[in-house]
Parts: structure tokens; C-alpha cells; sequence
């Protein structure tokens, strides 16, 4: 497949990495932000490979799991109902809530069903006029204008059975929150290439300046990530603050202009509390007040519940790369793929499943 | 045992202990861990003997000097039609691939139907005419049967059960346990067709695409290879439900062997790559239908791949991988850029994601 | 979120609420995308697509660039691969 196949292969990926491997002189701690990026450094079997002075810590770029634990039992609260189809991306039915998940709902006879995109959840609304539809809407800045397109065309095309639970949250404030910890170790980013897609790489540029590191704007193939990575490196060793891309076949700085207006036509940004690490200023999307006949929080009145987590779960601290999947004490053991206490270990781009399924132990 | 259901990726994936659960879970049925835990768990220990305790696709019973070779599988698949074949199609060459990877000839099958009362009779003539072809190209026949009609909304139209009777020629023992270090792992096909034909025709995901299920009968090119290669062939399997990384992975703990795999050499058509990368899918977990597996001798695997090759349904046969003494029960994979990650057994079916 | 596919566009075709939609064809099998976010794209160009809608179109010549820098970035290895030490 022309630009995929040319990123994974072998000479090119190795002649970065002894690129890499000659620049890295001091030892670096930088974080990947993108749940994809996790999935590819570890099923190519990067992390592996990378010289020891560079450690990657992998951040809450999962929006599966950062989704905080009401919202998984208010969609299940909602996909109960009699007489409800409930639409959904295929990574958020295995995510256990308080009690039970979006697959088991299905297994009892709710109407559970995974789309590929928000427009077929449209679709599934127009053809069934007599039940009520709703679209779990998760997902990074990645995901917008995806969602946002769907709420547009059925407000415009006077769908009035379709609704989303929205859970959007937003990259920058999540890295502000880690950078301007006390605990924080991380000295470089690599920002997720189809974030920035769609919103460009300009809101970077500040936070490194703030907070003096190198950011760069990274793609998912093995050759971008390892790419990624060596241009991090060469900025941290010349001392080189502020934000470059890697990714330059598909991120322009000011991401897809027309994206980001469909965006800001429906959404509005608002506070989120993101799973296990809390509340976030201003890192979250919401319905505009114009769209709130398809909002589904207030649609079906399930914005009064609350849920408590696992007292067991590190979630936030191995999301924000204070831990490592390793060292939380239930890992393997209390916690397992069959057995998940929160949202890492399930979700296949979770920090812990991939540790997990992918062998490493610490 | 197998539960060979086609791709059902919506069942169900309870991340609770089994006994926790009072009822069964659709997830019993994936053919991952929850499927291995009931099985050992429930059937194993009440039915416990020997023949079943070798847990293949067939059970061996010595019978007046002869081994036979003894199967059953039920098809539960929806749609009931499909690209490329259909639930009688598919059970017809399941069963007779069952029967295969043991190393036996299939000498009968049967046929049991459930059918749902409402079923179109169109619908059943035509699944019986697909039968009647698979199981002509097989060179097998369908000696008895059965068949019951429950009630309308209790049965999902229809269901098939097909079990098969199959002659081992003496000397051979096709077994996973037989898989040794230094043997190299043969996939006599390209992987996950049969279940990306299956995932285009699915709401919610379906694709145009000129993909057909690859639904084929494989005791002929099984027998030629057991006929040149005869007991350098250790090991058959059919990578069916979970896929080749599934189906090694059982070999690898019944065995008590470790697997490495080479992901230059899986054979992956390019429509297959697209439909896996815009679904997130591992083309090692997709179900398979008309490919198998073979561990034989390391130094047969000329000859073999050359016996294969020789056949229309192994054309694209190619060595993935060996086996090795290390990390017994376990499978890695060395990536195409040179790297190294474990392939592991999976808890329930994989679905499409996002992320 | 991530899961973006490079692919092919085959058709474009103009739609009810005036936003385009097209097909796209990834490694040969075709879906059907929305195109709205690439207005000025056109039949032959690769776009990359997330959940049914293309985000951007690739720029073959920056991707080109890219394995330029890289060619002479192993060139230099190549030679300090073979310089005395």
C-alpha cells in the first residue's frame, strides 16, 4: 500500500536509529502521546531497539481510556433502554465501567452495535425513525470534525432521532498538565501527527517556549516514529526548544482549516475530567447550546451519574509517566486482559494491555 | 474441539473469572481463552478419556488394527450467506478439514440441521445444493443426517452440525504435541481472507471489495503431503476462528515448544492489509477457512513446499516460521523492521477500533 | 485517536447537503468517504482518512523530501561508518 509499505522497512528504519543511537549521548526521558503510537513502537519492537540513554514513556494519549468511568455507565445506562440503538467504535465495548461493559449490554439483549464512522450511526437513525439512535462519541481532536459532521447533518437534515454522548478530549491541556507537574520527568514530546492533522500544530508552540522543551509532530509508521524520536533527541542535545514536523506529508501548521471551523460551529471547549487523573481546565468538548436536541446527556437524563473508581487502579499515574505498567501491584496479577480493573488494561492501545500482551514486565 | 462459528466479532468478551458467571456468555463461544476455560473446565473433566484429552480437531480411536479419525463441528455463521460460500459450504469443508488435520482420508460425513420455523425453503435448497458441491470436490459423501424444526425466534434460521469419519494411513501421527525444536511452520495459504470476505458484507463496516471467502476442501493436498513427506509431517491445523496467531499458540502449549515467526514472509494480499489498516485489525487474528498450517522436519520443507505449491489451494504456500526450544508456550514475532514483540492469545474475538 | 489510512481517491461525488463524498479505494477494497474536509481535492490524490473522512491530502512531495533527508542522512553514516577512529 503506497505510504504505508515505504515506512516499514528495515534499512531506513535502522539507518535513523544509528542516527540515533550517535546523537543520544545524554539520557532523555520524552513522552509519546498517541495511543496508535504506542501500538506501533511496541508491536515493531522499537522500544527494544532505542539506545538506553533515551526512555519513552507513553502519556494518556487513549482516549478509551482516559473516559472517566461515569461515562462508560451513563452509555450503559442508555444502551439498556428498550426501544435504543446504541452505536459505537469497536475499542470502547470491551471498557469495564462500574459494574458491567457495552458488550455484555449486547450479550442481554441491548442493541449494541459498532460502526466505523459517526455518519453510519446517522444513517442507522434515518432508517430507523422509531428508535432513538445515539453515538458514543470518544475521542481526541482526531476524531472533531468526524463527530461534529455527524451532529451537523442530522440537525440539518432533521434527523431528530439521533443524538451523541460526547467524551472528546484535547491533547494540549493534557501535556500542560503533565509539564507543569512538580513530578514531571518528561524533557521532550512527540505530538500525535493526526491530532495535528486537524488542528494544526500553532497551540504547541507556546507550551514549548513555556515550558522549554522540544516538541515534535510525529506520524505512526515505524519510520516516523523512529524519525520522531532522533529529532527530538538532536533538539535536546543542541539545547533547541520549540515545535517541528516530522510529519510533514500530512500535518500543515495550521492543521484542515474547514475541520476546525465544522469543530467550532458545533463544539465548545469546556472542562473534562479524564480517568484517574481528575479534572482538566478547558480539555473537553461539548455540544453548543444550537445542537443540545442532540446531546444525549440531557436527552436522557443520565448527566446525575456518578461513579467511583477502583482503588487498586494507577491508572493516571502510568497514563501521566509517572509509573510504568510494571510496577502498579495488581499488574498480571489482580489485573489482566480477562480480568481489567480500569481502562489501560483493556483497551488495546492502553498502556497496560500493550505491556501486557506484548510481553514486558516492567 | 473446536467451536467453529464464522467471525462473529460482536461476541461477547466478559472480563470476569468464568465462574463468576451463573450463565453462559457468547464469549464462551470465540475460540479464545474463555472458549479453552470452558472446555477444560466443564467437558474435559466429566468426559475425561484419553482420545479426548489429545484436544485436536479429531479424536483417534484404534479400531480393528485401523485409526480412525473421528470429528464433529457445529456452523452457527451469519450472515448465512456470504461471498465465496455459505453455511453449508462451510460445513461440509470444516469438517472434512477436521478430519484432514489429523491426517486422515474423510470416508462419511453427517448432517444434523436445526432449522427455525419461517426459514425461506429457497434458502434451504440452495445450502443443501452448496453442500452437495463441497462435498463433491471433496470426494467425500454425506451418509446420514437429521433434521428438527424449532419454533419460530428460537433458532436463528438454521444451524448445522456435521461430523466426519476419516481413515489414518498407517504410520502417521499428526499431532500438536509432536511439534519439536527446528522445525519449520508452513502456512499453505494467504491469511484472513475468509474473514475480511466475511467483515465486508457487515453492517456497519461493509467495503466493496472482490475478496471471496476462500471456504475450501483440504484433505486432497493434506493427503499429497502426507503421501511424500509421511511422518517428517508433525503437525496440521486449520487457523479457523483467532486466526494463525491463535492456532500457533495452542500448538506452542500443547507442545511445550516455543514458536518464532517472521512477519516478511506472512502472506497477506494487499486488499487484506487495506480492509485490516481502516478497521485496526492483525491479519494473524483473523479467522481463516481454506489455508492450513504444517510444522514438518526442517529438512523436508523443500520438498513440501514444493508439494504444496503444486496444488491450486497451495500455490502461496511459504515457510512463516520454526520452532525453537526457547520460551516454551510462547510466540514471537521478529517485525519487518528487525524488531521483536510476543504474539499472544487473545481473551475474546478482535474488534475493529478507532485508536 | 489514530487511526489514520492513506488511500486513494477513485470518485468524487457532489452530495445532497453540499458536501462531498467520494470513494477511496485502500489497497483495493473501497469505502465510500466523506470529502468535505478536502475541498480541493481531486480523483488520483491520496488522502488520509479516520473514521470515514479524509483530513488532509498527502503531500507526495514533502513525503519525497523526507526520503531525500534520509538518503543522505545515510550517507553520512555511511561515511562516518568509515572514518578512522
Amino acid at each position: 500500500m503506497k505510504f504505508v509499505d515505504e515506512y516499514r522497512q528495515e534499512p531506513e528504519v535502522h539507518c535513523v536509529l544509528e542516527a540515533l543511537k550517535r546523537v543520544a549521548i545524554h539520557p532523555w526521558t520524552i513522552m509519546e502521546i498517541c495511543g496508535g503510537q504506542t501500538h506501533t513502537l511496541l508491536r515493531s519492537g522499537i522500544d527494544r531497539m532505542l539506545p538506553e540513554t533515551v526512555t519513552i514513556v507513553h502519556g494518556p494519549g487513549c482516549p478509551v481510556c482516559v473516559t472517566p468511568l461515569e461515562q462508560i455507565d451513563r452509555a450503559i445506562a442508555i444502551a439498556r433502554r428498550p426501544g435504543t440503538i446504541f452505536a459505537s467504535f469497536g475499542d470502547m465495548l470491551r471498557v469495564p465501567g462500574s459494574g458491567t461493559d457495552l458488550l455484555a449490554v449486547k450479550a442481554n439483549g441491548g442493541d449494541v452495535r459498532i460502526v466505523y464512522s459517526p455518519l453510519d450511526a446517522v444513517k442507522l437513525a434515518s432508517a430507523n425513525p422509531d428508535r432513538e439512535v445515539v453515538f458514543f462519541a470518544v475521542g481526541f481532536e482526531t476524531t472533531a470534525p468526524a463527530n461534529a459532521m455527524a451532529v451537523w447533518q442530522a440537525f440539518h437534515g432533521g434527523v431528530r432521532n439521533f443524538s451523541i454522548l460526547s467524551s472528546h478530549v484535547l491533547v494540549p491541556p493534557a501535556m500542560e498538565a503533565i509539564l507543569g507537574s512538580p513530578e514531571n520527568r518528561i524533557q521532550g514530546f512527540l505530538a500525535a501527527g493526526h491530532v495535528c492533522t486537524v488542528m494544526g500544530y500553532e497551540e504547541y508552540e507556546p507550551i514549548a517556549a513555556r515550558y522549554r522543551v522540544p516538541i515534535v509532530v510525529t506520524g505512526f509508521e515505524p519510520l516516523d516514529l523512529m524519525q520522531g524520536l532522533f529529532m527530538t533527541v538532536a533538539s535536546l542535545e543542541a539545547g533547541r526548544i520549540g515545535v517541528e514536523n516530522q510529519y510533514s506529508r500530512s500535518v500543515r501548521r495550521e492543521g484542515n482549516p474547514e475541520a476546525r471551523r465544522m469543530i467550532d460551529e458545533v463544539f465548545e471547549v469546556c472542562d473534562r475530567p479524564w480517568r484517574g487523573i481528575g479534572v482538566i481546565p478547558k480539555s473537553g468538548y461539548r455540544l453548543r447550546p444550537a445542537y443540545a436536541a442532540h446531546d444525549a446527556l440531557t436527552r436522557f437524563d443520565v448527566a446525575g451519574i456518578s461513579a467511583v473508581e477502583s482503588p487498586l487502579c494507577i491508572a493516571g499515574t502510568i497514563m501521566q509517566g509517572i509509573k510504568k505498567p510494571g510496577e502498579c501491584a495488581a499488574f498480571g496479577g489482580r489485573c489482566t486482559p480477562e480480568h481489567p480493573l480500569g481502562a489501560p488494561m483493556v483497551s488495546s492501545e492502553g498502556a497496560c494491555a500493550a505491556y501486557h500482551r506484548y510481553g514486558r514486565t516492567a | 474441539m473446536s467451536d467453529k462459528r464464522g467471525p462473529d466479532f460482536l461476541a461477547s468478551s466478559c472480563p470476569i473469572p468464568i465462574f463468576d458467571y451463573p450463565t453462559i456468555q457468547l464469549a464462551h463461544g470465540g475460540g479464545g481463552r474463555l472458549t479453552k476455560m470452558l472446555i477444560e473446565t466443564i467437558f474435559v473433566p466429566q468426559f475425561a478419556n484419553a482420545a479426548l484429552d489429545e484436544l485436536h480437531d479429531g479424536a483417534l480411536l484404534d479400531v480393528a488394527g485401523s485409526r480412525l479419525a473421528f470429528s464433529t463441528d457445529s456452523y452457527v455463521v451469519r450472515p448465512i450467506f456470504f461471498p465465496g460460500g455459505d453455511i453449508g459450504s462451510l460445513s461440509v469443508n470444516g469438517t472434512v478439514n477436521d478430519l484432514a488435520m489429523c491426517g486422515a482420508r474423510p470416508l462419511g460425513l453427517s448432517a444434523g440441521f436445526i432449522l427455525e420455523e419461517g426459514l425461506p425453503m429457497e434458502d434451504l435448497w440452495r445450502i443443501v445444493g452448496s453442500m452437495k458441491t463441497a462435498s463433491a470436490a471433496a470426494g467425500v459423501s454425506i451418509v446420514t443426517g437429521d433434521t428438527k424444526v424449532v419454533d419460530r425466534g428460537k433458532g436463528d434460521s438454521v444451524f448445522i452440525n456435521t461430523a466426519g469419519l476419516g481413515l489414518v494411513p498407517p504410520g502417521i501421527t499428526i499431532s500438536p504435541k509432536r511439534a519439536k525444536p527446528g522445525d519449520v511452520v508452513i502456512l499453505s495459504g494467504s491469511m484472513a481472507v475468509h474473514g475480511i470476505a466475511i467483515m465486508s458484507v457487515r453492517e456497519g463496516l461493509e467495503f466493496g471489495t472482490e475478496l471471496v471467502s476462500d471456504t475450501a476442501p483440504l484433505a486432497g493436498i493434506v493427503a499429497a503431503l502426507i503421501a511424500g513427506l509421511g511422518p517428517r509431517v508433525h503437525v496440521l491445523r486449520d487457523p479457523t476462528r483467532g486466526g494463525v496467531a491463535s492456532t500457533l499458540n495452542e500448538i506452542a502449549a500443547s507442545a511445550g515448544v516455543g514458536i518464532v515467526l517472521d512477519e516478511r514472509s506472512l502472506p497477506v494480499r494487499e486488499e487484506v492489509q487495506g480492509a485490516c489498516e481502516i478497521l485496526g485489525l492483525d491479519p494473524l487474528y483473523v479467522a481463516n477457512e481454506g489455508i492450513f498450517l504444517a510444522l514438518v522436519d526442517r529438512e523436508a520443507a523443500d520438498e513440501a513446499l514444493s508439494i504444496l505449491r503444486a496444488d491450486p489451494l497451495g500455490r502461496d504456500a511459504v515457510i512463516v516460521g520454526e520452532v525453537v526450544a526457547d520460551h516454551p508456550g510462547t510466540v514471537w514475532l521478529k517485525s519487518r523492521i528487525g524488531g521483536t514483540r510476543v504474539v499472544d492469545l487473545l481473551t475474546g474475538e478482535q474488534l475493529p477500533r478507532i485508536c | 485517536m489514530c487511526l489514520g489510512v492513506p488511500g486513494r481517491v477513485e470518485r468524487i461525488d457532489p452530495n445532497a447537503l453540499g458536501f462531498a463524498t467520494g470513494i477511496v479505494s485502500f489497497g483495493g477494497i473501497r469505502k465510500e468517504i466523506c470529502l468535505a474536509y478536502v475541498p480541493e481535492v481531486k480523483v488520483g490524490d491520496y488522502v488520509l482518512v479516520h473514521v470515514g473522512f479524509a483530513l488532509s491530502t498527502i503531500d507526495e512531495a514533502e513525503a519525497a523530501a523526507m526520503f531525500e533527508d534520509l538518503a543522505q542522512l545515510g550517507e553520512l553514516e555511511g561515511l562516518d561508518a568509515q572514518e578512522p577512529r
